[in-house]
C-alpha cells in the first residue's frame, strides 16, 4: 500500500485494467479511443481533458492501442487530442461510472 | 533570470545534442517513456526513485544529490538541459532542485517531450552512460522552498497561488483527473489563495506563453508582485512549473515552491480550508 503522500502525478499506463479498489459508484471514468479518419487507432496521442469553461484539467498519452482514461466528475467535459496526424475534439456529458468516448483526429 | 538564460528551444536542442559540456536529462515519474525512446545522449532521472528520499517524505538531501549526479556523470560546470513528459512538470521540479542545490547553468527544454514528439523529432533507444564525476552541491537555498508553517502564516498576507485545476481548487476533484479520486486529505484550497492553473502559462504543445501573455495572466488574477509569493499544487511538481514561470522567466523575486502542497496541507489538523471557486477569507 502506497501512502497517499507518496502518490505522484504522472499519467499511469492507459492500457492497464482499472484498479480493483476503484469504486464505480463514486468514480466518473471517461475512457475511449483516439482514431485517425481512416479508423486506425492512434497511439502516442496527447489527450487533454478540458472542463466546461475550456480550462485544462488533465492530460494523458494514448496506449499502443490508442486508449485513454480519465477520472473526472459528473458534468460537461471536452476531450481534445493532439497528434502528429492532426488534432480533434469531442464533447461529453459524463455521469458516474464508465463513460465511453471516441475522438477522431484529422 | 530570464527566458534567454532559463529556456532553450527544440531547435537549439537539436543543434546542440553533441555540444561539449551540455547534458540532456529526461525527468519523469514513470520512466517507461524514456525507455521507449529518448533524445539522443540524454540520461534519465526518475522523479520517485532518484529524487525522493526512499523512507521519509522529503526529497534527496545534499549528499544524496551529490551522489546521484556524480554517478550519472554530471559535472558542476555542465550546462544541464532538462525535459520530460507531463508538460515538463517533473523537469521543472528537477530544475527547482538544481537551483536549490546551487547548480550554475540549468535550463528547461521548451515544450518538453510533447513538443519534441509532435514535431516528429528523432528519439533513440540507445543506452547512455557517462563517466562518473565528483559533483559538489551547495547548501540548499531555502529562499525558494516553503514549509507548512510559513504557508499557514502566509494566509491573507502573502500571495498564495494555487496552480491546480479549477475543480481541484474548488474541492470538486481531489487529484488531477488522470488519477483515481480516492484520497486521504480534505478537498478545497488554502484560504486567500488565488487560482491560476499551471496550464494557463503553457500553450497546448507544452511550450510557455510569451512574457507579455504571462505577465497579463498573473496580473489579471490579482498577483501583487510587491509581495512574496508561494505556489502550491498537490505534490509540488505543477507548482514548480509556475515557480519557474514567475521567478525564472518573469524575474520575480521571493517566489517559493511549497512542495508539501495539498497532500500535506489538506491533511493538517485544524488549519483553515476554503471550498468553492472564490479565494475565501483569511
Amino acid at each position: 500500500m502506497t501512502a497517499p503522500t507518496a502518490a505522484g502525478c504522472a499519467a499511469p499506463d492507459q492500457a492497464a485494467p482499472l484498479p480493483a479498489s476503484l469504486d464505480l459508484e463514486k468514480e466518473t471514468v471517461i475512457t475511449g479511443l483516439v482514431r485517425a479518419e481512416s479508423g486506425e487507432a492512434v497511439p502516442g496521442a496527447y489527450v487533454r481533458l478540458l472542463d466546461s469553461t475550456g480550462e485544462f484539467t488533465a492530460e494523458v498519452v494514448t496506449s499502443p492501442a490508442g486508449q485513454f482514461r480519465f477520472f473526472a466528475a459528473p458534468g460537461a467535459w471536452t476531450l481534445r487530442a493532439l497528434s502528429r496526424h492532426g488534432n480533434g475534439d469531442t464533447a461529453v456529458t459524463a455521469a458516474r461510472g464508465i463513460n465511453e468516448v471516441a475522438v477522431t483526429v484529422a | 533570470m530570464s527566458r534567454d538564460t532559463a529556456l532553450v528551444s527544440a531547435e537549439w536542442a537539436e543543434k546542440n545534442l553533441d555540444a561539449p559540456g551540455v547534458v540532456f536529462v529526461e525527468v519523469d515519474e514513470d520512466t517507461s517513456a524514456y525507455d521507449t525512446g529518448h533524445i539522443a545522449g540524454a540520461i534519465k532521472l526518475d522523479w520517485k526513485t532518484d529524487l525522493q528520499d526512499p523512507v521519509r517524505r522529503d526529497f534527496v538531501n545534499k549528499s544524496q544529490f551529490e551522489a546521484l549526479l556524480s554517478e550519472r556523470g554530471i559535472s558542476n560546470d555542465d550546462t544541464v538541459v532538462l525535459y520530460g513528459g507531463n508538460n515538463n512538470w517533473f523537469a521543472a521540479y528537477a530544475y527547482w532542485y538544481f537551483k536549490l542545490y546551487g547548480h550554475g547553468d540549468v535550463k528547461l527544454l521548451d515544450g518538453g517531450r510533447k513538443k519534441w514528439e509532435l514535431d516528429a523529432r528523432p528519439l533513440v533507444k540507445d543506452a547512455v552512460s557517462r563517466p562518473a564525476t565528483r559533483y559538489v552541491a551547495q547548501e540548499p537555498d531555502t529562499s525558494i522552498r516553503a514549509f507548512r508553517d510559513e504557508v499557514v502564516d502566509a494566509i491573507g498576507t502573502k500571495n498564495l497561488v494555487d496552480v491546480r485545476s479549477p475543480d481541484e481548487f474548488a474541492g470538486r476533484l481531489l487529484a488531477p483527473a488522470h488519477l483515481p479520486q480516492e484520497q486521504a486529505q480534505r478537498a478545497g484550497h488554502i484560504p486567500t489563495a488565488i487560482s491560476v492553473p499551471w496550464s494557463k502559462a503553457a500553450n497546448e504543445d507544452g511550450t510557455f506563453k510569451s512574457d507579455d501573455e504571462l505577465r497579463r495572466i498573473y496580473a489579471d488574477a490579482g498577483l501583487d508582485d510587491g509581495r512574496e509569493t508561494i505556489a502550491y499544487c498537490r505534490i509540488g511538481e505543477r507548482s514548480s512549473h509556475t515557480w519557474f514561470v514567475l521567478q525564472e522567466l518573469l524575474g520575480h523575486r521571493n517566489v517559493k515552491n511549497y512542495d508539501g502542497s495539498w497532500t500535506e496541507y489538506g491533511s493538517l489538523v485544524g488549519v483553515p480550508v476554503a471550498l468553492g471557486d472564490e479565494p475565501g477569507e483569511a
